[in-house]
C-alpha cells in the first residue's frame, strides 16, 4: 500500500513515542498488590489517616468485586505489576529542576515547547509522580489552584476532602476501587467563581517502566460561572509484557460554569487502559468531554455527565481508532436527572488491520426530568474485512415528556471513494488517510488548532504504521 | 508538445460480464472527439477503463499514452501521467474540503514523483490559483470550504469536476455527460474553462447526448457506440444528425451490435462498485 520510504518514515515517527528512558527510581515498591503495599504508598506520601483508611477500604472492595463480564477481555496478573514507582524526590518548578533524563523525555514529546506556545499551565507525570508543574502567574493571582493531587491532600485538605471520591466512589466499579487503593499523582484543579481561563491547562502522563501500573487521580472543581479547558496526553514505550493504566477523573461543574476535558491518548499496544471519568453539572453548567482514543491493547472508557439541575448540558465527543491487536471499547454516558437538561453524544470509530472498535453508550432520563433532550450519533468506519465494529447503545427513559434521538451508521471504506481520489492523483494510502480524516473532521474541528494538528498526525501514523 | 492516446482492441468486463467488445480509438493532443450512443452502450465503461477503475477488468487489448502502457498502471499513476475523467456521478467524500483535496491532487499531478508526506504546493500560491480559477467559473469562494461533492446539487457536482480539471491541466480529458445537469449558462462557463486550459493543449473525449457542449467545442470526430463497440465514426455533422434524429438508423444498420446492446440492458443487475 505505501512505499518503503513512507513505511520507514512512519516507523521513525512511531519511535517518537516508543523510546525508553534509563531512569533510576528513587523508590520502587515491590511487585504485587496487598495491604502492605497500599500502606507503604500512603506512608511514602505522608498521608493523613483518613486517606490511608480510604485506600485500605478500597482495596477490600477491589478484592471483593468480580472482573467486569462485558467489554473486552482483561488478562492482567495483578500480582505481576509495580503499583508505585517514585522517579524523583521533588517536583520541579522549572524544567531545569527536573532530572535530566526525565526532562529529555518530555522534550522529545514536545511538552516544554507547547507550554511556551499556548498553554496556561502544565503538569508532567512520569510513572507514579508528577515531576514538573507550572501555572501562569496571573492565574495564581486569581486564586486558581493547579497542583498534583498528592500535594492537594496536604495543602488543600478541606477543599479536596469535600469532593474526593464523591463523584466516583470506590465501589463504583472494580477499577475505580483499584485506583482508589493505589492512586498516585494526577491533577487537582480549582477554578474560583467567575474566573475564565483562556488557554488550556495540560497534563501529560508518561509510563516508562515495564510492568508498570499508572493510577493517577484527577479532581477538577469549576466554581460558579468559571470556565476551563483541560487537556491530557498519554504515551508509553512498547514492551513485550502488559502494563496497566487505570485512572479516575472526577469533575464538578457548578452553576453556570463550563468545563471542557480533552484527552488525546496514544498508548503503546501493550497497555490496558481502564479508566473511569465522570462529571456532575449543576444549573446551566456545561460539561464537554472530547475523548480521542488511539493505541492501547484494550481501552474501556465511557466518560459520563450527570446533569443534576435544570439547564445543565452534557456533550461527549468520542473518537476511537482500533488497529491490529487493539480493542477500543469506548463510549459515553449521559444521565438526565433534572428537567430541561440537554445532552449530546457523537462517537466516531475507525477499525483497521484486524482492530475492533466498539461503541458502548448509555442515555438515562430520570423520572421528572421532563423537557430534556438528548441526541446520540455514532458512526463507524471499517477499513478492511479483517476489522470489526460493534455498537451497544442503551437507552433508559423514565419520563415521557422528553426528546431522544439516536442515529447509527456503519460504513466500509468505499472502493468508489478510493477510486475517485486515486483518479485525481492521490496514492491509495493518501486516499484512505484523507477519507478517514474527513470521517473524523466533525470532531477534530472542535479542537484547538494545535490539538487538531496533533490528532490528524496521530491518525496519519495509525494509517501508515506497521504497528499491530 | 504532442501526445497521443491510443486504445487498441479493448475488451472490458465488469464482474465477468463482457461490456466492451473490441474498441479502437486514437485521440491526438489538441483534438476533440465526441462519443455518442444509446444508454447502456458502454460509453461510461470506456471512460472508467481508461481512468483505471479496478472493477473494470481489461480482458484483452491495451491503452497507451505515448509510450506508456496505461493498462499496467493504477488509477493514481494514470492521473499523474495526464489522464482525467469528469465523472457522470462523482462520489462524495464527507469531511474533506474541496480546497484540501484539490491541493493534494494538483501537487501530485504536477509532481508525479512526489512521495507521501513531501511538501504540497505552497498554500498562498495554491489559494491564489484556486481563487482565480473559481472566479472564471463564477463559483462562490465558499465552495472551496465545502466538503467534496457532499450535498452538492447536480450542477454543482459538474462544475466541481470542471474546476478539478482546470486545476489538474490534464493531457487527455474524458467528460462523461458533464453537460447534463448544467443549464445553458453553466455549459457556456464550462466551455470557457475548457477554452481557458486551451483546446489545443489537451485531447478531449466528450461523452454526451446533447449538443450544447459540442456547439461550444465542435468535435473533429464523432464516434457512435453500440453494444460495446464503436460502430461508426464521422465528423461534427454526425453528432448533429444523432442529436436531431436519434439512433434508429444506427440500430438498424448494425443489428449485431444492437442485439448485444439489448442483451447487456436485459441482464442489467446493478453491482456495487
Ligand atoms: N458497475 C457495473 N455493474 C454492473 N453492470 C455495469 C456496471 N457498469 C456498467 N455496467 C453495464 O455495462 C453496460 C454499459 O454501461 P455504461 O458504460 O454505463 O453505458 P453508458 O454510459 O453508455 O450508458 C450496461 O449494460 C451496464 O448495466
Ligand atoms: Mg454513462
Amino acid at each position: 500500500m505505501s512505499t518503503d520510504t513512507t513505511t520507514n518514515e512512519a516507523i521513525g515517527e512511531i519511535n517518537k513515542y516508543d523510546f525508553r528512558t534509563e531512569s533510576k527510581a528513587v523508590f520502587k515498591a515491590r511487585k504485587g498488590l496487598d495491604a502492605q503495599i497500599v500502606e507503604q504508598i500512603s506512608e511514602m506520601k505522608n498521608e493523613p489517616a483518613w486517606m490511608r483508611e480510604f485506600r485500605l477500604k478500597s482495596l477490600d472492595i477491589f478484592n471483593s468485586k468480580p472482573m467486569p463480564s462485558w467489554g473486552g477481555s482483561i488478562d492482567v496478573n495483578f500480582q505481576d505489576i509495580y503499583y508505585y514507582l517514585k522517579p524523583t524526590d521533588k517536583q520541579g518548578r522549572t524544567w531545569e529542576d527536573v532530572p535530566q533524563e526525565i526532562k529529555d523525555t518530555f522534550d522529545k514529546l514536545g511538552i516544554p515547547e507547547a507550554e511556551k506556545k499556548f498553554l496556561a499551565g502544565v503538569k508532567a507525570q512520569f510513572e507514579s509522580e508528577v515531576v514538573y508543574g507550572s501555572l501562569k502567574e496571573d492565574l495564581v493571582q486569581q486564586g486558581v489552584i493547579f497542583t498534583d493531587t498528592d500535594t492537594a491532600v496536604r495543602e488543600h485538605p478541606d477543599l479536596l476532602r469535600e469532593y474526593f471520591g464523591t463523584i466516583i466512589p470506590p465501589n463504583d466499579n472494580k477499577f475505580a476501587a483499584l485506583n482508589s487503593a493505589v492512586w498516585s499523582g494526577g491533577s487537582f484543579i480549582y477554578v474560583p467563581k467567575g474566573v475564565k481561563i483562556e488557554f488550556p491547562l495540560q497534563a501529560y502522563f508518561r509510563i516508562n517502566a515495564e510492568n508498570m501500573g499508572q493510577f493517577e487521580r484527577t479532581l477538577i472543581i469549576v466554581d460558579e460561572g468559571a470556565s476551563i479547558h483541560y487537556v491530557e496526553g498519554c504515551t508509553a514505550p512498547m514492551y513485550s509484557s502488559e502494563s496497566l493504566h487505570s485512572a479516575v477523573v472526577e469533575i464538578i461543574c457548578k452553576r453556570g460554569s463550563r468545563c471542557r476535558y480533552t484527552t488525546i491518548q496514544n498508548w503503546a499496544n501493550n497497555i490496558y487502559n481502564l479508566v473511569t471519568k465522570r462529571a456532575v453539572a449543576y444549573a446551566d453548567a456545561t460539561m464537554e468531554w472530547v475523548d480521542g482514543n488511539l493505541g492501547s491493547k484494550l481501552t474501556m472508557k465511557y466518560p459520563a455527565v450527570y446533569m443534576l439541575e435544570p439547564g445543565a448540558r452534557g456533550e461527549i465527543l468520542s473518537i476511537a481508532f482500533a488497529s491490529g491487536g487493539q480493542h477500543q471499547d469506548a463510549g459515553a454516558k449521559l444521565v438526565h436527572a433534572a428537567p430541561h437538561t440537554t445532552g449530546q453524544i457523537i462517537s466516531k470509530s475507525i477499525s483497521k488491520n484486524g482492530g475492533r472498535a466498539s461503541y458502548r453508550g448509555l442515555v438515562r432520563v430520570e423520572k421528572d426530568a421532563r423537557k430534556s433532550k438528548s441526541n446520540v450519533v455514532c458512526d463507524a468506519l471499517i477499513l478492511d474485512s479483517k476489522s470489526q465494529s460493534d455498537t451497544y447503545p442503551y437507552i433508559e427513559i423514565l419520563d415521557q415528556d422528553v426528546s431522544i434521538g439516536h442515529e447509527a451508521s456503519v460504513s466500509r471504506i468505499g472502493e468508489e471513494q478510493l477510486f475517485y481520489l486515486m483518479s485525481r492523483g492521490l496514492s491509495e494510502a493518501e486516499a484512505s488517510t484523507m477519507i478517514v480524516n474527513g470521517f473524523i473532521e466533525p470532531l477534530v474541528k472542535e479542537l484547538p488548532m494545535e490539538y487538531a494538528v496533533e490528532m490528524n498526525r496521530l491518525i496519519q501514523l495509525q494509517m501508515e504504521g506497521s504497528v499491530g | 508538445m504532442s501526445h497521443i492516446l491510443r486504445i487498441e482492441n479493448l475488451h472490458v468486463s465488469v464482474n465477468d460480464k463482457p461490456i466492451l467488445r473490441g474498441v479502437n480509438l486514437v485521440i491526438k493532443f489538441g483534438e476533440t472527439h465526441a462519443l455518442m450512443g444509446p444508454n447502456g452502450s458502454g460509453k461510461s465503461t470506456l471512460g472508467l477503463a481508461i481512468a483505471g477503475h479496478p472493477n473494470y477488468q481489461i480482458t484483452e487489448g491495451s491503452i497507451w499514452l505515448d509510450d506508456a502502457n496505461l493498462t499496467e498502471m493504477e488509477a493514481d499513476e494514470r492521473s499523474r501521467a495526464g489522464i482525467f475523467m469528469a465523472f457522470q456521478r462523482p462520489v462524495a467524500i464527507p469531511g474533506v474540503k474541496m480546497a484540501d483535496f484539490l491541493r493534494h491532487a494538483a501537487t501530485n499531478v504536477r509532481q508525479p514523483d512526489r512521495k507521501e508526506g513531501q511538501d504540497l504546493i505552497p498554500m498562498r500560491e495554491f489559494r491564489k490559483e484556486l481563487k482565480s480559477k473559481m472566479e472564471q467559473l463564477k463559483m462562490d469562494p465558499e465552495f472551496a470550504r465545502r466538503y467534496v461533492n457532499d450535498g452538492f446539487s447536480g450542477g454543482e457536482m459538474k462544475r466541481a469536476e470542471i474546476l478539478t480539471m482546470a486545476m489538474l491541466s490534464p493531457k487527455f480529458s474524458i467528460l462523461d455527460e458533464t453537460d447534463s445537469g448544467l443549464d445553458a449558462d453553466a455549459v457556456r462557463l464550462a466551455s470557457a474553462s475548457i477554452a481557458e486550459i486551451g483546446r489545443d493543449k489537451m485531447g478531449l473525449l466528450i461523452i454526451t447526448h446533447h449538443d450544447k457542449l459540442l456547439e461550444h467545442n465542435p468535435p473533429q470526430f464523432t464516434h457512435v457506440m453500440l453494444g460495446g463497440r464503436i460502430v461508426e465514426t464521422g465528423g461534427a455533422e454526425l453528432a448533429r444528425e444523432l442529436h436531431d434524429q436519434g439512433y434508429d438508423r444506427i440500430r438498424k444498420a448494425y443489428p449485431d451490435a444492437e442485439a448485444a446492446n439489448q442483451q447487456m440492458l436485459a441482464k442489467e443487475e446493478p453491482v456495487a462498485v
